[in-house]
């Protein structure tokens, strides 16, 4: 067989994602077709620029849910090492494929003779995966933190600001390389963090309903019991793996015993997404304290505190939902920074194992041959400046609209 | 105003003693000196020659007395061989008289101890490295405050206009590619053989005793291009502000070129705001620096990051963290006081 032209590999990888274009197309027609019932989402589809990030973060979503989970689109197995295909350019054909395998690599093969493409789609998995949630979690530190601080001000808010501040005053590398290792995970700090920072989506949520239906004990009780269970046991399974929440070689502190345990997280990735959070809590903190104090100074603030309100109904449920603007808008930009600070963390080999797939790895693994065999490293970079792209475009699109009105 | 600064380095110094404790708690812990003594001395020492090599050391005092030792406000420690007697200690080299024995040796004392894994000084090698770092960090501004604070300007003149969208986009662009992302593909598309074009190389190693344009090119445009994007979008913000504002609309109105107006009268104004945006880049630079230095094989103060980092070599990634810390605050100093020097309606109380 010969070697694929470079149209024919195009056409190839464009009919390979098939399911992603039919699945964009739906998207748009349904969200263009009832754009005016949509809110903030249907908005964006009037700025050109929206969409057009809105598009690119979506058809990499949907690389990442259809190859990932569903293990559709990929056309070999991303970790299978073929004999022959060792630093291939792309549209090499396989020297024996065998019966029903796809016969080419389409982006080439790596330096180890695996497909580029397929660990491309597998790699989108893991971003899209990691940097949204790694990224809600970030905001639930920051706003539970951020809103008492702006709100309160005084001796809160110069601490609060302080630790804020100590932490941004870190080089961010250097960060990663003292928390992201080995040696670090052994004594456990990963999991303290892990048990201290994923307990505010619990804090907030409880805050959130306690405050709003404090009146009516008959409502709130039932709720807060439901709400509370649910998201504790999720915790617990979060933190806990092996029915130990931390366990070093010295001691272990007991956790879910493992039939309650719902999932387990690898080591390698938790503390890549604790300190992923970590980095980034301080600067929502930082942007909601602002808000904050800029929004308490409004009437309707006033308004509720002479109606007697608590302080936590006044800053959860009427100083935030009016900085949801800055927030959305924020969110956009930081699951792009997450994405490449996940890429920073796989460029210089730290957390997650050498053989995965993520983008930031192939890079690492692809920068050594650049000079020679650059596919391995060229279609992740691009990749991940597609996504990066395409999330402050929507943040652009979305900023332009929300200002309209 | 001297109160604010005096308050400000009081906070500042408070903030660095605090970050380097984190860093030197972090580097303490046993599972990393376990790793530091099977570094210096081989891979398969057993338990106890683990723990005899850090107890000679000094490695298994505590922590708060080690951390003092470093600062220098503690004497430093000393190990009595108990079989031949001979003394080593952290202040003085082995086989040294007893009189000439000093006994406090710390960062306060002018001494930055010693790499374990340069086998060297830490003070010089961050002095060298530093310096070489400093070659870059100055193309790299050379480069891009001009090329930001033009585009920033061309595009916040006239708001909306093809120029506006077309530049806009292009910042857009120029933040969301992170340094490796656009390092790799300039190395690819510019140095290496499969594209063909091989104008730069793709490494500077050689840049660090004569750069030139071929072997310096990539790695400044590659720092640069990431810091431009956010500075310039700064710029544009504040040159549309200004363009909007009542004196802009009377030289119009009298009739001035708006040459005249963009250069005498909006410039100045609109240059306050990326200044404290600039000074606030430093610190995302020095990232950016640890990126291009490892990827281009630049042998700078980014590249001493990784190496002192990837050794847990602790007394070098101490030097290096306080002065990354230093960088951080007294750009963030800077730029406080030049804001409320350059824009006379800011005033301190």
């Amino acid at each position: 067989m010969e070697e694929l032209s470079w149209a024919s590999i195009i056409a190839r990888m464009f009919i390979q994602l098939g399911p992603v274009w039919i699945s964009l197309i739906v998207l748009f027609t349904l969200s263009i077709t009832y754009k005016r019932r949509l809110g903030l989402y249907g908005k964006l589809f009037d700025s050109t620029i929206g969409m057009i990030g809105f598009g690119l973060v979506m058809f990499w979503v949907f690389t990442g849910v259809y190859g990932g989970p569903l293990d559709m689109l990929v056309t070999h197995d991303p970790l299978s090492q073929v004999s022959g295909m060792k630093n291939k350019s792309p549209g090499t054909p396989m020297r024996s494929p065998d019966e029903g395998e796809y016969a080419y690599f389409l982006l080439g093969g790596d330096n180890l003779a695996r497909d580029v493409f397929s660990r491309l789609i597998k790699g989108a998995w893991v971003v899209v995966q990691i940097a949204p949630i790694a990224t809600l979690f970030a905001f639930m530190v920051g706003i539970t933190l951020g809103l008492p601080a702006g709100y309160y001000g005084g001796r809160l808010d110069t601490i609060l600001s302080f630790l804020a501040n100590l932490i941004l005053a870190f080089p961010v590398i250097l960060l990663f390389y003292l928390l992201v290792t080995p040696e670090i995970v052994l004594t456990g700090i990963p999991n303290y963090m892990a048990l201290f920072l994923f307990v505010f989506p619990l804090i907030f949520m409880c805050i959130l309903l306690n405050s709003r239906y404090y009146t009516q004990p008959k409502v709130r009780t039932p709720l807060l019991i439901g709400v509370l269970g649910g998201l504790g046991w999720l915790y617990l399974s979060l933190v806990s793996t092996d029915g130990s929440v931390v366990a070093t070689p010295t001691y272990v502190i007991p956790g879910l015993p493992k039939f309650l345990d719902l999932f387990d997280i690898d080591p390698g990735i938790l503390v890549v997404f604790v300190s992923v959070v970590f980095v980034n809590s301080p600067t929502v903190f930082r942007i909601v304290r602002g808000l904050a104090m800029d929004i308490k100074t409004r009437d309707y603030v006033a308004a509720a505190q002479t109606r007697g309100e608590g302080p936590w109904y006044i800053m959860l449920w009427e100083i935030l939902p009016n900085a949801r603007g800055p927030l959305i808008v924020d969110f956009c930009l930081r699951i792009g920074y997450t994405t490449i600070l996940l890429g920073t963390l796989g460029f210089f080999g730290l957390g997650l194992e050498s053989e995965s797939p993520d983008w930031g790895s192939t890079i690492n693994a692809g920068r050594r041959l650049l000079a020679l065999y650059p596919h391995a490293a060229i279609a992740p970079a691009l990749a991940l400046l597609t996504l990066v792209l395409g999330l402050n475009l929507l943040a652009d699109g979305l900023r332009e609209e929300s200002l309209r009105d | 105003m001297g109160l604010f600064i005096l308050r400000r380095l009081g906070v500042m110094l408070l903030t660095a003693l605090c970050l380097t404790f984190i860093v030197f708690w972090l580097t303490n812990l046993y599972p990393n000196l376990e790793k530091l003594a099977k570094t210096q001395g081989n891979f398969r020492m057993s338990d106890e020659a683990v723990t005899s090599f850090l107890d000679k050391n000094g490695y298994l005092q505590p922590m708060p007395v080690k951390f003092g030792q470093w600062l220098g406000v503690l004497p430093g420690w000393t190990w009595e061989d108990p079989e031949t007697g001979a003394v080593t200690g952290r202040c003085f080299a082995s086989g040294t008289p007893e009189e000439e024995r000093g006994s406090f040796c710390g960062v306060i004392q002018g001494d930055w101890g010693f790499s374990t894994v340069f086998k060297e000084d830490v003070g010089g090698i961050v002095a060298t490295r530093l310096g070489l770092t400093g070659k870059l960090m100055f193309a790299v501004m050379l480069v891009m405050v001009p090329m930001a604070l033009l585009i920033g300007v061309l595009a916040g003149m006239r708001e909306g206009s093809v120029t506006d969208r077309t530049l806009s986009t292009f910042s857009i662009a120029s933040t969301a590619t992170p340094e490796y992302v656009s390092g790799v593909i300039f190395i690819a598309v510019f140095a290496s053989s499969a594209v063909g074009l091989k104008w730069f190389k793709g490494s500077a190693t050689s840049a660090m005793e004569n750069a030139t344009f071929e072997n310096f090119t990539l790695p400044v445009i590659t720092i640069a291009l990431y810091g431009m994007g956010y500075i310039a979008r700064m710029t544009r913000a504040s040159m549309t502000e200004v363009m909007t504002a009542q004196y802009i609309r009377t030289a119009r109105l009298k009739g001035v070129k708006f040459s005249d107006i963009v250069m005498k009268h909006a410039l100045r104004n609109a240059l306050i705001a990326p200044f404290t945006v600039i000074m606030l880049q430093f610190p995302w630079l020095l990232n950016g620096v640890v990126i291009v230095e490892t990827l281009f094989n630049y042998k700078g103060f980014g590249w001493l990051l990784v190496q002192a980092a990837g050794n847990n070599d602790i007394e070098l990634l101490l030097a290096v963290s306080v002065v990354s810390v230093a960088v951080v605050l007294v750009t963030q100093l800077i730029s406080d006081i030049g804001y409320v020097y350059l824009n006379p309606r800011i005033r301190i109380a």
